[in-house]
């Protein structure tokens, strides 16, 4: 008789924090290993749960900045003034710390080279976070002949998450600065609009696959002005977060 | 409160349904109106976890927990497939 496929339960398990790094003065990566990690595809994410002394517990939603070829699964966190969850993963934490997780979670914010190109990605700040793994993803698997366009906007130079990184691999990068620029800046120095995003994206006939992720007004903006520029909606895939959302 | 979408609780609807709906395809049983799950949007600082549709507004799923237990409304959802 044929066994039906139990499908997989999504079960917490402990990871242990192997590295701290400073991404930004608000940012900073964590390095896991998870002895049970099951592999998981460049977009998606994961839960991380604290659990206080008195038993009290707060859950949030971080996307693994890693590849799926990488070693170790990283998280990228931003640290949020009035956060519940993000100040004690950017401050306290520290090397040799374990932390509880379940995932990988989420199948729809994910790139892979069977869904085509070229691909544009569109971020607001640690929106970039998600697109580190789509990245890495296509450099290590080879696939670099997708045209890939990132359009990234920070309030800061100093506000560039993964800025040296960037640069490595093999992505057309264009940053706006919204709010400080070095002197010589010769980049966007603005909000991302219509006029932008027109210059920066593949005209709709190219049919480029788009990704927007950042916090909810800027999601809603980027991609409701590439509806309007005449993107096809179903080719614009979205993911926003906010205070209680996570990353 | 700026809503969140349903990327935001892909791990809930785990524990609900078992596997990922994020990929599903919502309809709203008021308008009509049909797309991703990922897509809908989601209000989690709501008593509860609380999805509407992006055309209407319309309640189309709602996640409270008690005790431990997961009480779920999917009321408003003409299908999810």
């Amino acid at each position: 008789m044929e066994r039906a496929a139990l499908p997989r339960r999504l079960t917490w398990q402990l990871a242990k924090v192997v590295e701290l790094r400073d991404e930004t003065p608000r940012v900073r990566s964590i390095v896991l290993e998870s002895p049970h990690w099951p592999g998981h595809r460049p977009g998606q994410h994961v839960d991380v749960r604290l659990t206080a002394e008195d038993g009290y517990q707060a859950q949030r939603s971080y996307s693994l900045a890693s590849a799926p070829e990488d070693d170790h699964q990283l998280l990228t966190v931003e640290r949020l003034e009035d956060g519940e969850v993000s100040p004690y993963l950017t401050d306290e934490l520290r090397p040799g710390d374990e932390l509880e997780l379940r995932g990988p979670i989420g199948g729809y914010f994910v790139w892979e080279e069977s869904m085509g190109g070229p691909l544009l990605l569109v971020a607001g700040g640690s929106g970039v976070v998600p697109f580190r793994a789509m990245l890495r993803h296509r450099v290590a698997a080879a696939w670099d002949y997708v045209p890939v366009r990132l359009l990234y906007s920070s309030r800061s130079l100093d506000d560039v998450i993964y800025r040296e990184e960037l640069e490595q691999l093999d992505v057309e990068v264009v940053l706006t600065l919204t709010r400080r620029r070095p002197a010589a800046w010769m980049g966007y120095r603005r909000r991302v609009d219509e006029t932008m995003l027109r210059d920066v994206a593949w005209p709709p006939e190219e049919e480029p696959l788009v990704y927007v992720c950042g916090p909810t007004p800027f999601v809603e903006l980027a991609a409701g002005t590439l509806v309007t520029l005449g993107h096809d909606p179903a080719r614009i895939k979205t993911e926003r977060f906010g205070p209680t959302g996570g990353r | 409160m700026d809503a969140l979408d349903g990327n935001a609780i892909a791990g809930l609807l785990v524990e609900v349904f078992g596997d990922e709906r994020t990929t599903s395809r919502g309809t709203c049983g008021s308008c009509g109106a049909s797309g991703p799950v990922a897509e809908l949007a989601v209000y989690v600082r709501a008593p509860g976890t609380v999805v509407r549709c992006r055309a209407c507004e319309s309640v189309l799923m709602v996640f409270v927990e008690v005790h431990g237990v997961t009480c779920v409304d999917l009321r408003g959802l003409a299908a999810l497939e």
